[in-house]
């Protein structure tokens, strides 16, 4: 019978991710409710010294495929060696994060494994021994209850919405031979191109500063960007904005773009169409900046202002300077 | 070349998506549907690719009657035929199974779908079926090229840029960004009506309807508690007090 939580700890360039603690912390309630014990599955180069990382947020056991192989992340190569260590252990529940590369690797997975997933969730709970996957769907206009059939019970989380808890276990390593023919590999990474140093990941961020149609053009943001700057934050864009070509896509939040949570989203110049409000709703607190008092915004906001962005965005950049 | 788009139908962005009393799903009453705007962007690719290379594009799209219109409005876009497997609800393991057995008689060189569907926000139906399709993917694409039997694709991740290789035949999920969906012209929409469209039911498909994954309850979004306006005509003084609330009662500066 299937047993035991596991999750897929996700690193880069060697190094974990911080969302890979978020996942392992989850996992280790659950398991703790289920009194079962969660294992880690590690792949990549070089990457078998970071196992005593995944210890200290609860993780029984680490699997590790540590090979050249899985110098880049590639969809095939890293599926076929997750796939088939979940195979030989047959456990009960296998959460992954909802990150770019895990979201890729956990569909290949569901399809893989043949089981049923919960994407992008955000909250997880135990109910008559089956794992209950809360969701946003329609990009949080509704939230959805998923109860997966089919074993392992896959979910994947949403960066930056599960508490990371340090609660140190063994973290015993058990290496594995993914065992992965050369010519089984369709696909290779040729190139990564690294985007400006400093960027902050919009999906990852403490805190967003976002711009809309009320930006009146590009140069403009650099007063978000300054203000970004001293915060930490990331600067996102509302479909506007983007749309006019002021920021890039990857800038987008929204419906069609980014749906995002971290725990400051200050809305500058952004009325609050539905499609932009649904991307953006679950922060855990929000400020609305806009000369317009009517705007949907302001209903979704912690905090307003009603003036005009340009004269308070500037005076807000001097009021932290003086308290941060 | 011998291409297939897999489209879904959603409700549009705009949509005010209010959910059943009883918390089994969405109401549909005057919801306007639109073809899922990620897969527009996998059928503008899927003809461009036609346009260059020769060779036909079918659209492929699993759904309730309606789902015909998304199907039709591939087709007005340029797209040579249609497939639509009639089912009412499929779980995304069940919906990529059925259009991996209708897709297999195909027999495509390039599969595009939508990188995620804005209803269900998934983002496995494209991956699924690769994987039982037995061939690779590249999900989330921005930039694709085609040639000698290969594709070379632009994947953005976080704080980079990955450019990819796969053989074909492959899936491709397409991300916005990836090019302009051309709108349906008039006589592309009369030639439409007169397109081949092969309607299959899921069942003689022999696809399972009992889903992996269920959606046992939906609820709508929690109510956010009533914000606090910052009144006042100065804004160096609106700033101030701003700051100082996020810094001492949110405490998240």
């Amino acid at each position: 019978m299937a047993k035991g939580v596991w999750i897929v700890a996700e690193q880069r360039g060697g190094a974990l991710r911080k969302v890979s603690f978020e996942i392992a912390s989850a996992a280790r309630k659950l398991a703790d409710q289920l009194g079962e014990e969660v294992s880690a599955v590690l792949v990549g180069s070089g990457i078998e010294g970071l196992a005593p990382e995944l210890a200290k947020y609860g993780v029984d056991k680490v699997y590790v495929a540590d090979d050249a192989i899985f110098a880049d992340y590639t969809t095939d190569a890293y599926s076929a060696a997750v796939a088939k260590v979940v195979k030989e252990n047959d456990p009960s529940i296998l959460l992954l994060a909802a990150s770019v590369q895990g979201k890729d690797l956990s569909a290949a997975l569901a399809g893989k494994l043949a089981t049923g997933m919960a994407s992008d969730c955000t909250d997880l709970k135990i109910e008559g021994g089956k794992m209950v996957a809360v969701r946003p769907m329609y990009a949080g206009k509704a939230f959805g209850e998923v109860v997966v059939e089919s074993y392992p019970q896959m979910a994947s989380l949403r960066p930056n919405v599960f508490p990371v808890v340090e609660n140190a276990k063994a973290g015993a390593v058990t290496k594995f031979d993914a065992a992965i023919p050369a010519d089984a590999l369709k696909t290779k990474v040729l190139e990564t191109q690294q985007d400006a140093s400093g960027k902050i990941e919009l999906t990852e961020a403490n805190i967003i500063i976002s711009g809309g149609r009320g930006m009146k053009g590009p140069d403009e943001y650099k007063l978000l960007e300054e203000l970004a700057g001293l915060l930490g934050a990331a600067v996102g864009a509302s479909r506007a904005a983007v749309d006019a070509g002021w920021r890039p896509q990857t800038d987008q939040v929204g419906q069609t773009g980014k749906v995002v949570s971290p725990n400051l989203y200050i809305a500058c110049g952004i009325s609050g169409a539905i499609q932009h409000l649904a991307g953006m709703s679950s922060s855990k607190y929000i400020v609305a900046i806009n000369k317009d008092e009517e705007a949907p915004i302001f209903a979704k906001a912690d905090y307003g202002i009603v003036d005009d962005l340009f004269k308070v965005v500037p005076e807000i950049t001097a009021a932290c300077k003086k308290i941060l | 070349m011998n291409i297939v788009a897999c489209v879904k139908q959603v409700p549009d962005t705009e949509a005010l998506i209010k959910v059943k009393a009883d918390g089994s799903g969405i109401e549909e009453g005057g919801i306007k549907w639109v073809m899922n705007p990620y897969d527009e962007y996998g059928v503008e690719e899927a003809l461009k690719l036609k346009e260059k290379n020769g060779g036909e594009v079918t659209i492929v799209s699993l759904g309730p009657a309606r789902a015909m219109e998304s199907i039709r409005t591939a087709l007005a876009m340029g797209a040579e035929k249609g497939v639509h497997i009639t089912i009412d609800k499929a779980d995304e393991y069940n919906t990529a199974a059925a259009l991996a057995a209708a897709i297999k008689e195909i027999n495509p060189d390039i599969i595009f779908c939508g990188q995620r569907a804005i209803d269900d926000d998934s983002a496995q139906v494209g991956s699924i079926l690769a994987e039982l399709l037995g061939i690779p993917q590249i999900t989330i694409v921005t930039k694709l090229e085609v040639a000698d039997g290969k594709v070379k694709a632009v994947k953005p991740i976080e704080g980079a840029q990955l450019v990819i290789e796969s053989s074909m035949p492959c899936v491709i999920t397409a991300q916005k960004g990836l090019n302009e969906p051309r709108y349906a012209s008039l006589p592309g929409i009369m030639k439409a009506k007169k397109k081949p469209v092969d309607v299959k039911d899921a069942a003689a498909l022999g696809i399972s309807v009992e889903p992996k994954a269920k959606i046992v309850k939906m609820t709508p979004p929690p109510e956010r508690a009533p914000g606090k306006i910052i009144a006042g005509d100065d804004p160096a003084v609106k700033a101030a007090e701003l700051a100082k609330l996020l810094r001492e009662e949110a405490k998240v500066i």
